[in-house]
């Protein structure tokens, strides 16, 4: 079948609370000089303060298909409006969804994976999440969606840190990550940052999720969970998972978190991170798509790379809900380990059976310890 | 051998059409076309065009735009601004009676009489699509969860067809008694007007994306499947416990635009692969129309006499085909 050859425009997804900044960050990103033009899909016109014709508004629409699976629900506004910006070549070179505040996250992310015209013209880059540091606290006591989008992000930026002391910012901040802790996070003040660690960042991109994170597999052989943080973040958020299996988040009601507890004691979502060595295929795979058909309402974001036994490349998977897609990635270099390590983000996982699942795909000559 | 008139516009063709016999394109640039005896350009919309509709009754071309105006062209030198509506996207234009016009913006629909102010007919959901019934000025609304029907020259409350989905554009069978609509999931829905009896069209592997209905309105033609699909409307109950008819079956390709021929029993099936073909009801008998081209078939429509036939493409690739040769 012939195909448009056009590459696919990248899409990048700004979300967070009323008064985060997404305003300001948007403000910025369509002034600043960086040679490319954004078309903004916007809920409303509000404050933007640059006149662009291609700020588009549209009424968040949430449709819900195959007859009411809450798991597939994509953006319907955005499918028209992205249908309709996308039909002329050259106007302009990415697209930027700015949602409101009580947004969900994952039908705007479902749109760009379920319908088909969309996906065949557009790829979502990143989803970016704004926090607002001195107010997440209460946000999380009154707002399931403020976590969600957390959960849900690529990249979060903790805004308005000028706003707080070094000890709040230090608690906000593990807050974010105990909800996401793969998340790269940047601290910024009136949303100042350099924009190339908003935009481009290919996080849902398979040939690139998880390439500029050479810790996510380095923590699975030290069981170990370091990541990518803010220039100046100095503190310990080593928040979870220290010992690799034998402990789990799905239990908040007694957080096992030192540093963090009042915070934490209002969020819902957990992550579960699974490791092993290589797995076999005919295993892994039919796992993989009963756990995200029977679990896919209770996972917002699922990644990870997997060593096949006897395959020569790394194999990455990615998911949303129920969908879930993989490929091969590039080979594994002589220097790395061949580890498998999937890591799942959502609410009521149950880690136990998760990892008895994980495990139980391991390929039998070369067990993981 | 059927003869081509082959146009490059450079932009995505929105709508082919007939204009007082003249071939005539519009564009999502916001232009007109009308490339048959020298290049001739209209701007309908500044900005862009979001969508153009033939309206059968006042035999002229109804778009609207980016620039929230519904403009009108009948031999498409001149255009008419029939409304306007500030900054918003007009998504959805119809034509009806009387030089009637209905078209939508987000959650609202617009019903402006050819006399007479505007109305704004407010819905929950966003409106999707619409169409005007053949006869009585009868408006119908595609939204989330169903079909609204409307007496928008009175204050009468709509009626409400619902099927749950979301639902992108609307056609009356050419007898009134049928509304069908697109869904987002790959399928038609549809209600007998009369006691709203449900018909359920499934089965494509893709979205439906182009319909038409045949000259004796028995069948509705649709795109997205390897095959042009016609639903037989003929019976009382329109397609149910009937299987459709499969036109052009085609491996390798999907159809993307459909145009049944004004007299004859006869679809025009266009592809994504840019091929046409002509094929008849009755025995399947295939006729080339055109190989192929760079880019799925976007839209084509027949001139009055069934002739002629303009099509456009996703590229701006476009042409005339004259089945006489």
């Amino acid at each position: 079948m012939s195909e448009t050859a056009a590459a696919p425009i990248p899409v990048t997804v700004l979300t967070g609370y009323l008064g985060s900044g997404k305003t300001t960050l948007l403000n910025r990103i369509l002034s600043e000089d960086h040679g490319k033009k954004y078309a903004v899909i916007v809920n409303e016109f509000g404050e933007i303060g640059i006149d662009n014709d291609l700020i588009v508004e549209s009424d968040e629409e949430i449709y819900e298909m195959n007859n009411g699976c809450v798991c597939c629900t994509v953006r319907g506004d955005l499918v028209r409006v992205v249908e309709g910006l996308t039909r002329r070549k050259g106007r302009f070179d990415a697209i930027l969804v700015e949602t409101t505040g009580l947004a969900d996250p994952v039908p705007v992310a479902q749109t760009f994976f379920m319908d088909e015209d969309v996906r065949a013209k557009t790829q979502l880059d990143a989803v970016v999440a704004l926090v607002d540091a001195k107010h997440l606290p209460m946000r999380l006591k009154d707002a399931r969606e403020a976590e969600d989008q957390i959960a849900f992000a690529d990249v979060v930026l903790l805004n308005k840190t000028d706003l707080v002391t070094p000890e709040e910012l230090a608690k906000v901040e593990a807050t974010v990550r105990a909800i996401n802790p793969h998340a790269v996070i940047h601290r910024t003040e009136r949303a100042g940052i350099d924009l190339t660690k908003v935009l481009g960042q290919s996080a849902f991109d398979l040939k690139r999720v998880l390439e500029d994170d050479p810790a996510f597999l380095e923590a699975a052989a030290q069981a170990h969970d370091d990541h990518v943080c803010g220039p100046d973040c100095d503190h310990d958020h080593h928040h979870h998972d220290h010992h690799g299996h034998d402990h789990h988040h799905h239990d908040h009601g007694h957080s096992h978190d030192h540093h963090a507890v009042s915070p934490i004691h209002d969020v819902t979502v957990t992550s579960i991170s699974l490791r092993g060595g290589p797995l076999d295929p005919k295993k892994f795979f039919p796992w993989i798509q009963a756990l995200t058909q029977e679990q896919g309402p209770n996972i917002l974001r699922l990644k990870g790379i997997i060593a096949f036994d006897g395959d020569p490349d790394r194999y990455v998977v990615q998911g949303v809900h129920m969908i879930i897609e993989g490929d091969h990635q590039r080979p594994w270099r002589d220097d790395e380990a061949k580890l498998s390590r999937l890591v799942f983000i959502g609410r009521k996982l149950d880690a136990e059976e998760l990892e008895a699942g994980f495990a139980a795909c391991a390929a039998k000559v070369k067990a993981p310890a | 051998m059927p003869s081509i008139a082959a146009y490059e516009f450079g932009d995505f063709v929105e709508t082919a059409c007939f204009l007082k016999d003249r071939p005539a394109f519009a564009l999502a640039d916001g232009t007109l076309r009308l490339p048959a005896g020298g290049e001739k350009a209209l701007t309908l919309h500044e900005g862009g065009l979001l969508c153009a509709v033939v309206d059968e009754f006042g035999k002229r071309l109804l778009s609207g735009g980016e620039d929230g105006r519904v403009v009108a062209t009948a031999d498409g030198e001149t255009s008419q601004e029939l409304a306007s509506i500030g900054r918003k996207w007009v998504g959805a234009v119809a034509g009806g009676p009387n030089g009637a016009i209905g078209f939508a913006s987000g959650r609202s629909a617009w019903f402006q009489p050819a006399k007479g102010d505007l109305k704004e007919l407010k819905h929950e959901r966003t409106v999707e699509g619409l169409a005007f019934a053949p006869k009585g000025t009868r408006l119908a609304t595609a939204r989330y969860d169903g079909a609204s029907l409307f007496f928008p020259a009175t204050d009468a409350a709509p009626v409400s067809l619902d099927w749950k989905g979301a639902h992108l554009a609307a056609s009356f069978s050419p007898d009134g008694r049928f509304l069908v609509t697109m869904m987002q999931e790959n399928a038609l829905h549809g209600w007998r007007i009369d006691d709203g009896k449900h018909m359920r069209m499934t089965g494509y592997p893709a979205k439906v994306k182009d319909w038409s209905w045949s000259a004796k309105g028995k069948f509705l033609a649709t795109s997205g499947a390897p095959a042009a699909i016609l639903w037989p409307f003929s019976g009382k109950d329109g397609p149910m416990g009937k299987a459709p008819l499969e036109l052009g079956t085609r491996g390798d390709s999907v159809v993307t635009a459909v145009a049944c021929h004004p007299a004859e029993d006869m679809l025009a099936v266009g592809y994504q692969d840019g091929m046409i073909l002509a094929v008849r009801f009755a025995d399947s008998k295939e006729a080339l129309l055109r190989r192929g081209g760079a880019s799925p078939l976007r839209t084509m429509a027949w001139d009055a006499k069934g002739g002629l036939l303009a099509f456009g493409a996703e590229n701006g690739e476009a042409g005339v085909v004259d089945i006489a040769g």
